[in-house]
């Protein structure tokens, strides 16, 4: 395939020259919101312009800021594939990856704001304290409880039974959902969408004996009631997982008592 | 610690937000409204002259907006009873919307000549 490419396109992709590439190569204004806590008292906006393809993304162009003109940016990315789950952050008003979202999809004529996610305490820049975050990921048990003597074969499962929580196995712990609830900006206590993703996952897998102790978990003050169905995390899931009908279906299991 | 920019919420949002706002209002319409009914107790004067207050055409305008507020409180109620209730609720939650503000508008539309009838009257002669 690629030597077909060069073939019949010897100017364009890999092959291209400088010269044609940066005639794609555009400006764009990235608005950052910076803090540091040695030396600010509050964050403050600072813009960059920088040389961007369209087709390229935001971690991209900020990595180029790092690189080229100021090395104190601080910011979190790994993988910069979608799958890590480090480099959420607020880009033009919504919880995104920076890493999957694209300089052309948003309005390149105006700044492009980009912020830390919103309700968890900010340290630099654009980290923010993730501890709270991962305390409740951690207290809804996001293992494999049973009981009994171990098999000695694998736990098989029915691919109807897979199915019906595959939805919630697809979490990357990226804080995109948390971030973007109201309640857990106003109520940090709140376990927050991406805790409850992960019950989900496990409360509606067949092999799992643990659901009633998840279920009472959720029960609780800062449970599953907290939520307000402000769908905010499904629209900022960059895995695209329902994020609000989880809790929806969470939230029927403990009324009904029917996993 | 400064908030940066609104967050840019879509429908689920701005819905919610209109939806604790026509909760605040009605909450104060019936806080005034559990004073002024109680007047009849004070005495049936007391309690005529304060409903003499109200008719001009500003209530009666406040009144149009109270209807607005308590027909979109109670259809997306109903919303989020079926995003919590019925199966498919989250996925269809933007159409049940849509649905909900198309409701409203007819209801309103058709309830404006009726309430607000009096003031036109008056305003504009008969």
């Amino acid at each position: 395939m690629t030597a077909v490419v060069e073939e019949t396109a010897p100017g364009k992709g890999h092959g291209a020259t400088a010269a044609e590439r940066d005639h794609t190569l555009i400006t764009i204004t990235l608005r950052i919101r910076r803090f540091n806590p040695e030396t600010d008292a509050e964050p403050y906006w600072q813009d960059f312009k920088v040389e961007a393809d369209p087709t390229e993304r935001i971690l991209t162009a900020m990595m180029k800021i790092k690189a080229e003109q100021d090395g104190s940016l601080t910011f979190r990315r790994s993988c910069a594939h979608g799958i890590c789950g480090s480099d959420a952050m607020r880009i033009n008003g919504r919880n995104r990856l920076a890493c999957k979202t694209l300089v052309k999809d948003l309005d390149m004529a105006k700044p492009i704001t980009v912020e830390a996610i919103k309700g968890l305490k900010l340290e630099k820049d654009l980290v923010v304290d993730m501890d709270p975050f991962m305390q409740a990921y951690k207290d809804v048990m996001p293992f494999l409880i049973t009981s009994g003597n171990e098999p000695t074969r694998e736990r098989l499962q029915s691919p109807e039974d897979r199915e019906r929580f595959d939805d919630t196995t697809k979490c990357i712990l990226c804080a995109a959902c948390t971030t973007s609830c109201p309640v857990f900006w106003s109520d940090g206590q709140y376990f927050g969408p991406a805790a409850i993703v992960n019950a989900h996952r496990f409360i509606f897998d067949s092999r799992d004996e643990g659901a009633e102790e998840r279920l009472e978990i959720l029960n609780e003050k800062e449970g599953v009631w907290r939520c307000r169905t402000t769908f905010n995390c499904t629209e900022a899931c960059p895995r695209g997982i329902e994020v609000t009908k989880a809790i929806q279906e969470v939230k029927r299991a403990l009324i009904f008592r029917r996993v | 610690m400064p908030a940066g920019t609104l967050y840019r919420g879509r429908e689920g949002m701005w819905s919610w937000v209109a939806h604790r706002v026509t909760g605040v209002l009605i909450f104060f319409f019936l806080f005034a409204h559990v004073l002024d009914t109680a007047l009849v107790r004070v005495s049936p004067e007391a309690y005529d002259q304060t409903i003499d207050i109200y008719k001009n055409p500003f209530v009666n305008l406040l009144e149009y907006g109270l209807v607005a507020a308590i027909l979109f409180h109670a259809l997306n109620g109903l919303r989020i009873i079926a995003v919590d209730f019925w199966e498919k609720g989250p996925r269809y939650q933007k159409h049940m919307l849509w649905t909900v503000l198309a409701v409203w508008l007819i209801l309103m539309a058709a309830s404006l000549p009726r309430i607000l009838e009096h003031t036109i009257k008056t305003i504009f002669g008969s």
